[in-house]
């Protein structure tokens, strides 16, 4: 892999990705491609960029041993980059702060996204914040029950919130909403997609301004360990967290690459959210060409994950890519074994993470078990927990 | 020569534009919607578009993503759209049908199952919403040699050079989307349609239907003036939504009609 070159100009991921959209939004993203072409290496924007990154989400994030955990564990070191300290408590903020300069320079007014979690929408609506901009932010209604905190956060910062309340008012459905409010009002609205899915150029813009997590990382575990990790491991929704620090780590052909998948009630009950891992067929949805969960006819169906972030029935078609080449391994961690992770790590190393990260930790534990004590893992710790309080309190029957 | 191209080149002898009405297979019934059809043809429909439901109808406003469930939920999906097509046929062999459907139930049953079907149902032409000309290059080709027709979306936001590399793959009209928007939307800007079909026009014979934002007969009239073809969907589904079966025909043949009158 060391001379991967993805996606082909038409934004293909071998089979994968591409352009499938009606004519209604073809011209915005031929603008938005004709932008991001001439901007991604411009100097300037650059600058203001990695600006950004330092003085608002507070870049670089370190890189951490746990220590602890590993002892526990008895098997290979454990690493932790550190998503969870960025200004706003995930990776997110990275893609928003690249997308909203790039809508800033396109002159357009106006933002919108979509939310699973509501970490995207929260990252988006902080970046529209300080750069004035005006923000809708679409969510599932029944995502909009899940995460009260975070909806109520995105008021705070001046955007105004749309529950979405058609199909299965999850993350898949407000997708749906934002790309129709974009194809509306075309001319003053930029869309800031939340992961590495989507028309082309989404799929490669989210991960290029993500990958500074991975490009941080190969700097960082020189300096600390004196070598790279002997695995990567991140947690797949859509994927924007694992493409970020994978991205980088492709052609470092000694490190595996490990994106964990949402199993929710098991892949075998099919109540998940874990199409790499099952096998679902491919098929087109929001734009492009990736694995999909759908039935014999192609009807999209209801996933399932006690995470909110990663229940999403498709995945960034690029991971479909490395999947199918494989340069990564796809894997899946089920709600309780997030769950016991989650509670894990809250009382092992004192850090709360976000139940998507659960996932990735589940599996790292797993691994870091049959490994020797000289092997390195390192964990994307790709957010943190405070949204998810409710969630798990609940589930221990505790009102707070 | 095919039977859109027919339907237009009659009316067009006698000055009149096509009717084209869109209602989605299944809703509310399976029944219902062969009726539906029949109803259609009787109060003065040229041309059918029938939708094929899908779960996720990106460029489709509320009206018609509600039909969509309402069909889902009576377990109508590709498949049994194209057995309530091959059932009208029984009865119909002269209206043309076109289908309208997103990609993804199409690939799921296979692109030459899905012609198979099709042929097997007499359809005349389909519209694939999430298929742009770049990316279905193969799929067109195969349309055009099972000799259904190929219609592409043009949208206002369209450029000149890329209408005339839609034009190249498409066949039976061309489909112009009146506004920015999704299917349903309020206020279109007449003026600024004749317009942009006047251009259109100038780079092809292809006949041209408008669609997206006409819902009473008022704009039809004006919209007719300068195009071919008037679709009409989501104005016709809010009847099958505000009727119950007793009354929805004739709620339907009402509309009908009144547009069918002044184009």
């Amino acid at each position: 892999m060391q001379n991967y070159n993805f996606p082909d100009e038409n934004g293909h991921f071998g089979p994968y990705g591409g352009t499938f959209v009606a004519e209604t939004l073809i011209e915005a993203l031929d603008e938005l491609k004709v932008m991001y072409e001439q901007f991604k290496d411009d100097k300037d924007f650059l600058n203001e960029f990695h600006h950004d990154l330092k003085h608002f989400v507070g870049r670089p994030s370190p890189i951490y041993f746990a220590e602890r955990l590993t002892k526990k564990i008895g098997g290979a070191q454990i690493y932790f980059k550190r998503e969870d300290l960025n200004h706003t408590g995930a990776h997110k903020v990275n893609n928003t702060v690249g997308q909203a300069l790039l809508a800033k320079k396109m002159g357009k007014p106006r933002v919108i996204a979509e939310t699973g979690a509501g970490q995207h929408g929260v990252a988006t609506a902080t970046i529209a914040a300080r750069l004035g901009l005006d923000c809708v932010v679409y969510m599932g209604s029944e995502d909009v029950k899940r995460q009260s905190p975070n909806v109520y956060r995105m008021k705070l910062l001046g955007a105004e919130v749309v529950p979405v309340e058609s199909g299965s008012k999850t993350l898949k459905d407000a997708l749906n909403e934002a790309l129709r409010d974009w194809v509306t009002n075309v001319s003053n609205t930029f869309y800031i997609i939340g992961t590495v899915a989507g028309p082309h150029p989404y799929p490669m813009m989210v991960r290029d301004f993500n990958s500074v997590v991975g490009k941080e990382s190969i700097v960082q575990m020189d300096e600390l360990v004196g070598k790279q990790p002997d695995a990567v491991i991140a947690c797949v929704g859509g994927g924007s967290n694992a493409m970020g620090i994978f991205y980088p780590y492709i052609p470092y052909e000694n490190t595996r690459l490990i994106g964990v998948e949402a199993a929710g009630h098991g892949i075998e009950t099919g109540k998940h959210a874990a199409p790499l891992t099952a096998n679902s067929p491919v098929g087109v949805l929001h734009g492009n060409r990736t694995y999909m969960m759908q039935n014999d006819e192609g009807q999209i169906i209801e996933t399932h994950s006690v995470s909110a972030g990663l229940d999403y029935p498709g995945v960034g078609p690029e991971h479909a890519w490395l999947k199918d080449t494989k340069r990564a391994e796809y894997v899946a961690i089920n709600d309780e074994e997030a769950l016991a992770a989650f509670h894990n790590l809250c009382r092992t190393e004192g850090i709360i993470p976000a139940l998507e990260t659960s996932h990735a930790i589940a599996y790292a534990e797993k691994l870091a078990r049959d490994l020797s004590k000289d092997k390195t893992i390192l964990v994307n710790l790709s957010g943190r927990g405070d949204k998810d309080i409710n969630t798990v309190a609940g589930i221990a029957g505790i009102k707070i | 020569m095919s039977r859109i191209r027919k339907t237009f080149d009659t009316l067009k002898i006698s000055n009149q534009k096509a009717l084209i009405p869109f209602v989605t297979a299944g809703d509310p019934s399976p029944e219902m919607t062969i009726k539906i059809l029949h109803q259609l043809v009787t109060s003065g429909a040229d041309m059918i578009e029938l939708g094929i439901p899908f779960s996720d109808p990106m460029a489709d406003g509320p009206i018609i993503q509600r039909a969509s469930e309402r069909a889902l939920a009576k377990n109508v999906g590709i498949r049994k759209t194209l057995e309530i097509a091959k059932e009208f046929r029984k009865q119909n062999q002269v209206t043309p049908l076109i289908l309208m459907g997103y990609a993804n139930p199409i690939e799921a049953i296979g692109i030459d199952e899905f012609l198979k079907l099709c042929k097997s149902s007499d359809i005349d032409g389909v519209i694939t919403v999430d298929y742009p000309p770049e990316e279905s290059k193969a799929y067109v080709e195969k349309l055009k040699q099972n000799d259904i027709d190929a219609i592409f979306l043009l949208a206002p936001t369209t450029e000149k050079k890329r209408i005339e590399q839609i034009i190249k793959q498409a066949s039976g009209f061309l489909y112009y989307v009146s506004l920015k928007g999704v299917t349903g939307a309020q206020n279109i800007d007449i003026e600024q349609v004749k317009n942009r079909v006047g251009e259109i026009k100038s780079l092809t014979d292809l006949p041209i239907g408008v669609g997206f934002g006409v819902r009473d007969p008022e704009t039809a009239k004006n919209v007719a003036k300068f195009s071919d073809a008037i679709v009409i969907g989501s104005r016709i589904i809010q009847e099958i939504e505000a009727s119950d079966e007793s009354n929805m025909l004739e709620n339907i043949n009402k509309i009908i009609r009144s547009i069918k009158q002044v184009i």
